[in-house]
C-alpha cells in the first residue's frame, strides 16, 4: 500500500532510518512520558483515585450508564435506518414531487449540526407545547441527521451497481418494485454495508451529545463521579476509564464492519464456483465426468 | 424576524465566534493532519506506529468526551493553562487532525504505484518525491473529501457551546435566560448553518465533478 513509496533501503537509509527511529522513539516516549509524568505529579495515579473502581454499586450504575448510551444507539440506528431507507427510496424515485422534498430534507438535516437539531427537540419544542424527554430528544436528533447521511449512502449504493442489473430486470418483465428489491437492493446492501456500519460508529460516538442536555448516559455519570469528594475527585481516571469504554465500544463495531468487509470479499471469489455448481446440475454429462 | 432584530448583536457575536473557532481549529487541525499522514506514510515504523495509534484511537473517541477532558479534567494536570475557546480550540484540532490525516493518507494511496517508482527511478528523495510527484496529484483526490471534513468541523464548533464557549450553539442558553421564544431562535440558528453550510457543500459537489473526469 504506502510502502510503495519508498525505495528498499540501502545502507545508508538503513542507518539514517534507525537514527530516525531512535529519535521517533525518543520523541513519542517524551510526549508521553511527559503526560504520564503530570498525571503522576498531579496525583492522579494515587491509589485512592482509582478506588472507586472496586466497589459493586459503581461498577452497576457504570453498567446502567452504558445500557443507557446503548439504548440510545440502537434505536437512533434502527430508526436512522428506516428514516434513510425511505429518503433514499425518495431520491431514487422517477416523480419529482417525491425526488424533490426528499433531496431538500437531506441537504437540510445535513447542514444543520446535530446539537442544534438536539436543542431544537428539547429546548425549542416546549414552545408549542411538544414535551420531550432527553431521551427522545436525542433519539429523534440521531434519527433525522443520521438518516439524511444513510439516505445519501443508500442511493448511492444502488446507483454504483451496473446499469444492466436494472435493465436485466426490466427485460425479464419485473416491475419497479421487484427490480428494486429482487436485484439492486441484495447486492447495493453488500457494497454498502461497511459504509454503514461506520456511519453507525458515527451515530454511536455522537449518543455522547446527550451529555450537554443531561441525558442520563456513559459521560453523564462520568461528571457525577468525577466530582464525588469521598474518592478524592477522581476526574482524570473517571474520564480515561469512559474514554476506553466508548473506544473499546467503538472498535467492535469498527471490527464488524471490516469482518462484514472480508466476508463481502470472499463471497464474491464464492461465486464463480457457485455458478459452476449450477452449470453441473444443468448439463449432466458434465457431472459425469467428474 | 423581529427577534433576530432584538438580538442580532448576540447571534452576530456568537456566529463570529464559530467562525473563529473554526477558523484556528482549521488550520490547526490541517497542518496536525498532514504531518500525521506524513508521519503514517513514513519509512521509519516508529513513526507509523505512533501515527496509527493516535487515529485509531482519536477517531474512536466521542467528541464531546474531548471536549469534557480539556475542560475538565485537562485543568487538573496544571500543564499549561488554557482558557474554554483556547481548550475548544485545541479539542476540536486533536480530534478532526486525525481525520485530515486519514483523508490525506487515502489521497496519497490513490496516486499511481508507477509515479512514485518513475520518480525514485529519476533519482528524486523520499521528500522531492513526495513534495513535486505525490501530494501534488494526491490534491485532487483530496479536496473534496477535505472538504466535507471541514463542513463537519464547522458543525462541530457547536459542542463547545456545552462546555462554556459563547458560540452559535449557545445563543440557546442566552435566549432562555432572557425568556424569549426558543423555537424561533433555534430555528434562526439552524438557518444560518444551513447558510453557512451548502455553499460549501455545492463547492465540494463541483470539485467533486470536475476533478474526477481528469483522474
Amino acid at each position: 500500500m504506502s510502502n510503495v513509496l519508498f525505495d528498499v533501503p540501502g545502507p545508508k537509509a538503513r542507518l539514517r532510518h534507525q537514527i530516525l527511529a531512535v529519535v521517533g522513539v525518543i520523541g513519542v516516549a517524551g510526549i508521553v512520558g511527559f503526560i504520564g509524568y503530570r498525571f503522576y505529579d498531579s496525583g492522579q495515579f494515587a491509589p485512592k483515585m482509582w478506588e472507586w473502581l472496586q466497589y459493586t454499586t459503581i461498577q452497576e450504575q457504570l453498567a446502567e450508564r452504558i445500557l443507557a448510551t446503548l439504548k440510545a444507539f440502537a434505536l437512533g440506528a434502527v430508526m436512522a435506518m428506516l428514516f434513510g431507507a425511505i429518503l433514499a427510496a425518495g431520491k431514487l424515485s422517477e416523480h419529482a414531487i417525491w425526488r424533490g422534498p426528499a433531496t431538500v430534507i437531506v441537504e437540510v438535516f445535513r447542514a444543520i449540526p446535530l446539537l442544534i437539531m438536539i436543542f431544537f427537540f428539547y429546548f425549542g419544542l416546549p414552545a408549542i407545547d411538544i414535551k420531550m424527554s432527553q431521551f427522545t430528544a436525542v433519539v429523534v436528533g440521531l434519527t433525522l441527521y443520521n438518516g439524511s447521511v444513510l439516505a445519501e449512502v443508500f442511493r448511492a449504493g444502488i446507483m454504483s451497481l451496473p446499469r444492466g442489473q436494472t435493465e436485466a430486470a426490466y427485460a425479464l418483465g419485473m416491475r419497479k418494485t421487484q427490480v428494486m428489491v429482487l436485484v439492486l437492493l441484495p447486492q447495493a446492501l453488500r457494497v454498502m454495508l461497511p459504509t454503514i456500519v461506520s456511519q453507525l460508529v458515527v451515530l454511536l460516538k455522537d449518543t455522547a451529545l446527550g451529555f450537554i442536555i443531561n441525558y442520563k448516559e456513559l459521560l453523564d455519570y462520568a461528571k457525577y463521579l468525577g466530582g464525588q469528594g469521598q474518592f478524592g475527585r477522581p476526574l482524570v481516571p473517571v474520564t480515561l476509564v469512559v474514554a476506553a469504554i466508548y473506544v473499546t465500544m467503538c472498535l467492535l463495531l469498527t471490527w464488524l464492519a471490516v469482518t462484514l468487509e472480508k466476508r463481502n470479499r470472499r463471497d464474491k471469489k464464492l461465486t464463480p464456483i457457485d455458478t459452476k455448481a449450477l452449470d453441473d446440475v444443468a448439463i449432466p454429462a458434465a457431472s459425469q465426468s467428474m | 424576524m423581529s427577534l433576530l432584530s432584538t438580538y442580532s448583536g448576540l447571534f452576530l457575536s456568537a456566529f463570529a465566534t464559530t467562525l473563529k473557532l473554526f477558523a484556528f481549529s482549521a488550520v490547526g487541525s490541517l497542518l496536525l493532519g498532514t504531518i500525521l499522514a506524513m508521519m503514517r506514510v513514513s519509512p521509519v515504523p516508529v513513526f507509523r506506529a505512533a501515527g496509527a495509534t493516535y487515529v485509531t484511537l482519536v477517531r474512536n473517541t466521542p467528541l464531546t468526551l474531548v471536549f469534557f477532558f480539556f475542560t475538565f479534567a485537562y485543568p487538573l494536570l496544571k500543564i499549561l493553562k488554557l482558557d474554554y475557546e483556547q481548550g475548544a480550540i485545541v479539542a476540536l484540532t486533536l480530534y478532526t487532525s486525525a481525520f485530515i490525516c486519514e483523508v490525506v493518507r487515502s489521497g496519497i494511496n490513490t496516486v499511481p504505484v508507477g509515479q512514485a517508482e518513475a520518480s525514485r527511478a529519476l533519482g528524486l528523495t523520499f521528500t522531492q518525491m513526495l513534495g513535486s510527484v505525490v501530494l501534488p496529484q494526491a490534491m485532487r483526490s483530496v479536496v473534496p473529501p477535505l472538504v466535507s471534513t471541514l463542513i463537519a468541523l464547522l458543525k462541530n464548533t457547536t459542542v463547545s457551546a456545552g462546555f462554556s464557549v459563547g458560540d452559535a450553539g449557545a445563543i440557546q442558553s442566552t435566549l432562555s435566560e432572557e425568556g424569549a421564544n426558543m423555537l424561533v431562535g433555534l430555528s434562526w440558528v439552524a438557518f444560518f448553518f444551513v447558510v453557512l453550510v451548502l455553499p460549501l457543500t455545492f463547492l465540494q459537489r463541483s470539485l467533486e465533478k470536475r476533478w474526477s473526469v481528469a483522474r
